[in-house]
């Protein structure tokens, strides 16, 4: 199935793209995306880093083909 | 003709909208990037009392964004430049300037004082601050945070609605401002001008808060999305009862095996998760060293080594601990990550 991820802030300049679809053979749930998106990204503190599907917070659902998710690092600027 | 005709003549304002503007009091904590556009704009409106909150001095390289300060006034105190600057757009609005920060001690009687908080800070710790502040005064807050070329932005606490820590329950310590990654001065004023938007709605009880929604902004792009928040109760429930919480951020130690010794104090961040880590901070030491264990090795930190270097010595010396090694570099040397 194929899901569209976007990247914002650290995330994304960690990535080096604001957004991209990824193919996905197994079942996941948001939580455990998260966690594979962000692999090998140097960030620190990545349980901060929340992630939207469908544009509604939540890590616990499943993702399903066609889903949009977002990756959102909290940031502080001022 | 009044000075507020303009607005007075819309359905969502008129007489009776103004008045509410005119009895409204606004805090802004921080007047920098994102506090100078608000602050006109809200001084603009006739918003009846601002409170300017800002321990800093303004800079050189501060005034490509912070709308409110001229050459000069570098070097002066920036709640004192910016309200003389307001008095002259509006002498009908009272403000009220605070040269100082906002800590744990003075938060709450600050806010309770005002209707709502407008958040122009540039880090994690007085944005977890402001928000437990208001979930106890039970007043709205009006967040906003800016990264590079990106913001967010969002209504917290709004009518018992979701508060910062629904959003992001875990801060991080990567505490990045404008000084060290750089923005381009619209961008801040877009978002404050957005957050003076947020505030004047509610003051005057009309259209769509931004409560229970992230709105992400990329200048660059061009592009908008607006992501739903949840209530996480259990959040809310744990500032009711602990009271104002500093920002809670933990960390993996690299070793899971070894017995450790933070003699930090509990509030100081990040806290290493794992049962192997022992937290009794320096002063406590005398009251609580049983706690320690003496037949198997410790290792003993702090946050630079200066401290569990002295920790060591005292448990030494007083208590005949044999088995303590010090953590030369702190805790950032024995994290994971």
């Amino acid at each position: 199935m194929k899901v569209t991820v976007k990247y914002f802030g650290l995330v994304a300049e960690a990535a080096d793209k604001s957004e991209e679809v990824i193919e996905l053979s197994e079942v996941l749930t948001a939580s455990e995306l998260k966690k594979q998106c962000l692999e090998g990204l140097a960030i620190t503190d990545k349980d901060s880093v929340q992630i939207a599907v469908n544009q509604n917070l939540d890590d616990a659902i499943t993702i399903k083909d066609g889903d949009e998710v977002a990756l959102l690092p909290p940031f502080a600027g001022g | 003709m009044s000075r507020y005709d303009r607005q007075i003549k819309l359905t969502e304002v008129g007489l009776e909208g103004q008045q509410k503007l005119r009895n409204a009091k606004v805090l802004i904590v921080g007047v920098g990037g994102l506090g100078c556009p608000a602050a006109m704009y809200l001084v603009g409106a006739g918003v009846g009392k601002i409170g300017l909150m800002d321990h800093d001095k303004v800079d050189i390289s501060n005034l490509h964004r912070q709308v409110l300060f001229q050459e000069s006034d570098v070097g002066r105190p920036k709640a004192v430049a910016a309200k003389e600057r307001l008095e002259k757009q509006n002498k009908e609005v009272h403000f009220q300037v605070f040269e100082e920060p906002l800590t744990i001690e003075n938060a709450e009687n600050i806010i309770k004082q005002y209707d709502v908080v407008l958040d122009g800070t540039d880090n994690f710790e007085t944005k977890y601050l402001i928000n437990d502040a208001c979930l106890l005064a039970d007043k709205p807050w009006v967040f906003a945070s800016i990264y590079k070329n990106e913001g967010q932005l969002s209504v917290f606490n709004y009518k018992n609605g979701p508060t910062y820590r629904c959003l992001f329950p875990k801060s991080t310590r990567q505490n990045i401002s404008c000084e060290s990654t750089g923005v381009l001065g619209v961008l801040p004023g877009i978002l404050g001008t957005l957050q003076a938007a947020e505030v004047l709605k509610i003051i005057l009880g009309k259209g769509e808060v931004l409560s229970g929604k992230l709105k992400l902004i990329n200048m660059m792009l061009a592009s908008e999305q607006t992501i739903k928040i949840n209530k996480r109760p259990e959040e809310i429930e744990r500032i009711y009862k602990e009271g104002i919480s500093p920002v809670y951020i933990d960390c993996d130690l690299k070793n899971k095996e070894r017995w450790y010794l933070d003699v930090r104090e509990v509030f100081e961040q990040p806290k290493p998760k794992g049962k192997n880590v022992l937290n009794i901070p320096l002063n406590d030491l005398t009251l609580r060293y049983r706690e320690i264990p003496n037949n198997q090795e410790v290792f003993v930190f702090c946050q630079s080594g200066k401290r569990s270097k002295n920790a060591i010595e005292i448990l030494k010396n007083e208590f005949g601990f044999h088995n303590l090694k010090n953590v030369e570099g702190g805790i950032e040397t024995i994290i994971d990550g």
